[in-house]
């Protein structure tokens, strides 16, 4: 499928015009870290409170950045942008949207306590002109502003003053936050009622600047963590929708009558990614690091029968790649999508050449609840690798265990999924994951892969704001990674919804965001 | 009786000091609360920063107090998870584990006492015989398989009953009930029946021992002989007599089976507490464990005190050597 | 028959067996079907799991002889069934059945261990409660009385959560069971401690201890030589007693993410991923893991309740 989204219109008939309310339950995989989108960076939860809170920007249901609480922009130099803001928004308490609250919003989440502050690395200061007018001045020339703004979302100052909530949430201060449990934003719904971890109930907010596109009254957000009951749930009808509908019980919701199943590829890419340090975490080869090798990386590379892995672990429903991001990201050339042929005697044959004729054995790092199936996909690649001569050790477990020895570089292979949201760029994973550290740059490089090549690219490619300079720039860059097999990629991750016929359409982005302004039901 | 009840008070309290010191070093040393709470890009002077502020520069001593003086106040602190109270997160969900709880009890009592008499009255008789050996069926298959099943076949294959959750529930106060609701009412039977069974086969157990055991002694020889109809023996004066130890060991079972409705709450995904420590557990959410260590220690003090104290109130031998915690054979 | 059946299955020692089975247990033994049969069926389990590197037709342990090709293959009777997967294969292409024996071979050892680590730490604890009496009986007591004090399920799940953070993330994994066996051990020594402290008590005040002390016997001699064998009984009864239970602990640690892991599954852990699957209509994952797991600790219960009323003809 070329199209990045797709829109699920099923056929419905006419529109009665009975006036009854109308509930969607949402069964989801777990709840929200909180209702304050400041106080934890997650995507998830992001998602959710967006149904709530709203950017200056937002995507569409085809990731095209569309004015939202911002009527248009301008820039007034290379590093000052100015928004004009759209007039007569109320927040949900009534209070009026205007300039002060984007002030108030930008400083609060770029506050040095927010766990937000890098989802917005660019900014400096923020003044107010009049009333629907704000500036935005910038560290240095930027491409990507718009983009970081589509996830940055606006609180109501007076609010925030009046609970004394003006700084971020810092959950070390032994307090919660007033808006950990309160929202007050301008969204097409308004938190009714919270308890977490068990319900929280969203009305239909009528007095939306936007004109709605869905028929929801009311949203049930039910958090149920076992995949098996959510599918139990969803099949008896105690949920409407789920947005992570388990791949292995697609056939039997696709089978039921009163379930469809929406299925497509996530932007996600899935790699692993190496240790590349001087001397493995855990192995028998002591003194040195057979993975800086780059004939041991293509032997792993090699050894992967990935047809094997897409048909079964991910059930026929990924996308095999070759390249280290999506179709759909800028900075993607079909020409680096092409990947190394599986060869079991070639891989052994390299590893013999690189000295390791018997193989050796090293640390693998996946987690039970993190990217789709990632149980199933790292089993079967530990077993792939351990029939070229390899020994792989694999570690399953959750994420919070998983996460902070990935992140101390406690490993000598990981599994690594990275998406490029909410920038849809290149430059995301550029920035972010191959970088050397330094700075900003390089947060999530944990194993100390990178390559001054690759470096200088990106810092140029940072500060370029013509795109047809600054994309060629990014694709050297993954072109150099490639050929290094610095990682070594997998697929495009699947993503699969699941809703009874009560749901007649909705947008599935391949964000994999739910959307449910966009979603009307019968 | 003065003396007794203070020195008994005294224990519970030594007691529960004792789970708080545990809770503590749970607390304190399991993963490092600053790491867990800040985010990896923070500063080594945002680090002891925060060290300071969460008093962890202080001495031992001193950070036990302060926790067990907070305890007291219902003070738990915030869990790293969902950055809320912990004592609102573990009271929002008590009344979902405790009707759970007393569902259950209702079912042991109501299914275990007439089957323990059945197998005691009729011990040689074929059902008698097959019942016993389905109560040991009972304490031998785990509960998380038999939910399981129960949830394929009788929400899956039959769509009976839900599979999970409390269905509709109503706010009384800050207590949450789904017994006025018919959704609420059918939520409760899978989970409630995959929770009792364990309590069942061990209250049937009890009565047929205890009934064996009080038909061979002589104020029932009497009563035969007396010329009492086997059905007023057996009912008025036997079962009667058997009553008290179910009595008690149901009430101290109670504190087990909230423990042990974290199984069940898991496979139904039951909104209780024991839910929520085992999301906990996963989490590594410390504060969360720490408190339900408490709470969940302090219900379980609380019935063994008390049950003691009413024995001690019906039988004043017992006085001398307290049988503190002496049910909790599971 | 049933005389046979269990000769033939302790051919090794028939003298032995001879004797057993004409004392008066053996005679109530013989007189039990629930106990033979349930003697027979542990037997063969036992026998299975531990020539499971024989019997298996893989090690699921070794990830070069799982192929994913062959994930998910129902059992053998059903119609894609594929010789010789038995009990069909799970989602990784690992034989269910070899999974099962050596899931088997883990939840028993921990089982056994638990029980034998927690006898041996309670039987430790009420000697010297018993001998030493005074404060170091009332340390020990209050000690036992705090472990009571929380339910056992929650204590074993804390300590294992416990240890397992407490342990480098390394050795995470190649100590799963130990920390397991700890876990379990650590909440179950209290009722042995009792039993044997009891009965130390009142050994402690007969004559023949009495006159070992005069002849100044070392204290750990007499508990070892003298007091310890005229306590066994209740414990080896309590002991078989618990060790269903020290199963059926780890089964439900494993299934609560927080035993066994995937790489080395115990039953628990099996049951675990089955679960996973279960809508999908992979029923055997679940189902025959259950099984094994609801027959070992069937058949342990019905021998230690058989035990326990042969030894307290009282009960019968």
């Amino acid at each position: 499928m070329k199209r990045a989204w797709m829109l699920a219109a099923i056929a419905a008939f006419a529109l009665t015009g009975a006036a009854e309310a109308k509930t969607l339950k949402w069964g989801a995989a777990r709840e929200i870290a909180s209702l304050d989108p400041y106080s934890y960076g997650d995507t998830f939860t992001l998602s959710v409170l967006n149904h709530v809170y709203e950017g200056l920007v937002r995507y569409t249901g085809d990731l095209k950045i569309e004015p939202a609480l911002a009527e248009s922009w301008e820039t007034v130099s290379p590093t000052v942008w100015r928004f004009k803001l759209r007039q007569g928004v109320k927040f949900h308490n009534g209070n009026p949207f205007t300039a002060d609250d984007v002030v108030a919003s930008l400083e609060r989440v770029t506050h040095p306590d927010s766990p937000l502050k890098g989802n917005l690395p660019a900014y400096k200061s923020a003044t107010k002109i009049d009333d629907y007018t704000v500036d935005i001045e910038v560290n240095g020339p930027y491409p990507l502003l718009l983009n970081d703004l589509t996830n940055i979302f606006i609180f109501n100052k007076a609010w925030l003053v009046a609970n004394n909530s003006l700084l971020p949430t810092d959950s070390g201060k032994g307090v919660k936050g007033y808006a950990t449990d309160n929202a007050n934003g301008t969204g097409p719904f308004i938190v009714e009622s919270r308890r977490a971890d068990a319900k929280t109930v969203y009305a239909k907010n009528p007095n939306w600047w936007d004109k709605p596109q869905h028929n929801i009254d009311t949203i049930e957000f039910l958090p149920i963590a076992s995949a098996s009951t959510r599918v139990a749930a969803l099949l008896s009808g105690e949920i409407d929708f789920t947005n992570v509908a388990p791949l292995q019980d697609l056939p039997r919701l696709s089978a039921s009558p009163e379930v469809k199943v929406l299925q497509t590829n996530e932007l996600r890419t899935v790699i692993f990614a190496l240790n590349l340090k001087d001397t493995l975490f855990e192995s028998d080869v002591k003194d040195k690091n057979p993975l800086k090798d780059i004939r041991v990386r293509e032997a792993l590379y090699r050894a992967i029968d990935i047809d094997a892995v897409q048909k079964r672990a991910m059930r026929g429903l990924s996308r095999n790649t070759g390249a280290l991001i999506a179709p759909a990201i800028p900075g993607y050339e079909p020409s680096q999508d092409v990947r190394l042929p599986f060869d079991l005697d070639g891989a052994k044959k390299l590893l013999a050449a690189a000295g390791y004729p018997n193989g050796f054995s090293f640390q693998m790092n996946c987690q039970s609840d993190g990217l789709v199936n990632e149980e199933e996909f790292c089993q079967a690649v530990a077993s792939m690798w351990s029939r070229a001569g390899l020994r792989p050790n694999l570690s399953l477990g959750p994420r919070s265990q998983q996460t902070p020895k990935r992140v101390k570089g406690e490993f000598d292979v990981i599994s690594f999924g990275w998406a490029n949201e909410p920038m849809i760029d290149a430059y995301s994973i550029l920035i972010q994951v191959m970088r050397s550290k330094s700075g900003s740059g390089g947060v999530f490089n944990w194993g100390n892969w990178g390559d001054p090549r690759i470096d200088a690219l990106i810092d140029k490619a940072g500060v370029e704001l013509d795109n047809g300079k600054r994309i060629p720039m990014m694709m050297e860059a993954l072109k150099i990674a490639k050929a290094e097999h610095l990682f070594i990629p997998l697929h495009q991750q699947p993503m699969a919804w699941a809703m009874r016929n009560t749901v007649a359409a909705t947008v599935q982005a391949s964000d994999n965001k739910p959307r449910l302004w966009l979603t009307t039901m019968k | 009786m003065p003396a007794f009840l203070f020195k008994r008070l005294l224990n519970a309290a030594g007691v529960m000091l004792a789970v708080a010191f545990l809770a503590f070093l749970i607390f304190r040393f399991v993963g490092d609360p600053v790491e867990l709470m800040l985010n990896e890009q923070a500063s080594q002077a945002q680090r002891d920063e925060l060290r300071i502020r969460l008093g962890l520069d202080k001495g031992f001593v001193l950070q036990f107090a302060t926790f067990v003086g907070n305890a007291l106040h219902g003070d738990f602190g915030i869990s790293y998870r969902n950055q809320q109270e912990v004592f609102t997160l573990i009271s929002e969900r008590f009344p979902a584990t405790f009707e759970l709880v007393l569902v259950a009890t209702f079912l042991s009592l109501a299914v275990g006492i007439p089957l323990g008499v059945y197998t005691a009255i009729k011990r040689d008789s074929w059902l008698a015989k097959s019942l016993q050996f389905i109560s040991v069926l009972g304490v031998s298959l785990p509960s998380f398989a038999l939910g399981i099943l129960f949830i394929l076949l009788f929400s899956v294959t039959l769509q009976w009953l839900p599979a999970f959750g409390r269905g509709q529930v109503v706010q009384i106060g800050w207590w949450s009930t789904g017994f006025l609701t018919p959704s609420g009412r059918l939520a409760l039977i899978l989970p409630g029946i995959t929770l009792s069974l364990f309590q069942i086969t061990l209250v049937m157990r009890l009565v047929r021992a205890e009934m064996l055991e009080t038909m061979r002694t002589d104020f029932i020889r009497f009563a035969r002989a007396r010329g009492l109809t086997l059905r007023a023996v057996h009912f008025r004066h036997a079962l009667r007599n058997c009553l008290m130890p179910v009595i008690t060991v149901t009430g101290l079972q109670i504190g087990n089976l909230i423990a042990f409705a974290l199984v069940t709450e898991t496979v139904f995904q039951w909104p209780g507490m024991g839910l929520l420590f085992v999301q906990a557990v996963t989490f590594v959410d410390i504060p969360v464990m720490a408190a339900y260590l408490i709470v969940v220690s302090f219900i379980f003090v609380s019935l063994n005190t008390l049950v003691d104290l009413l024995y001690a109130y019906v039988d004043p031998r017992l006085r001398e050597d307290a049988i503190s915690g002496a049910a909790n054979a599971r | 028959m049933p005389v046979e059946s269990a000769k033939a299955l302790d051919a090794a020692k028939p003298g032995r067996l001879r004797r057993f089975l004409d004392s008066d247990i053996g005679w109530s033994f013989r007189r039990t079907p629930a106990a033979w049969l349930s003697a027979i069926v542990l037997a063969l389990l036992i026998a299975t799991a531990l020539l499971a590197p024989l019997i298996a037709v893989q090690n699921p342990y070794d990830l070069s002889q799982i192929f994913i090709d062959k994930a998910e293959i129902p059992p053998i009777w059903a119609r894609d069934g594929e010789w010789p997967f038995l009990l069909g294969t799970d989602p990784q292409g690992r034989d269910v059945l070899s999974a099962i024996l050596y899931g088997t071979r883990v939840s028993l050892i921990i089982g056994l261990a638990a029980v034998i680590v927690s006898m041996a730490l309670g039987v430790s604890i009420g000697l010297v409660s018993g001998y030493y009496g005074g404060r170091i009986d009332n340390l020990l007591m209050r000690l036992g009385d705090t472990v009571l004090s929380i339910p056992t399920l929650l204590m074993a799940i804390l300590v294992s959560a416990i240890f397992r953070e407490l342990l480098p993330p390394a050795l995470r994994e190649p100590f799963a069971a130990v920390v397991l066996v700890v876990s379990i051990s650590l909440t179950n020594w209290v009722q042995y401690a009792r039993t044997v402290r009891a009965s130390t008590m009142v050994e402690r005040r007969k004559e023949y201890v009495l006159a070992a002390r005069i002849i100044k016997v070392a204290a750990t001699r007499i508990m070892a030589r003298h007091i310890l064998p005229n306590t066994l009984t209740p414990v080896m009864v309590a002991a078989t007693l618990n060790l269903g239970l020290a199963i059926l602990s780890e089964a439900t640690l494993s299934f609560l993410g927080v035993g066994m892991p995937i790489t080395q599954p115990s039953l628990g852990t099996l049951i675990r991923i089955g679960n996973q699957y279960l809508f999908s209509g992979s029923w055997w994952l679940v189902v025959f893991p259950s099984l094994q797991l609801g027959l070992i600790v069937l058949s342990v219960n019905l021998l230690g309740d058989w035990l326990r009323d042969a030894l307290n003809p009282k009960l019968r």
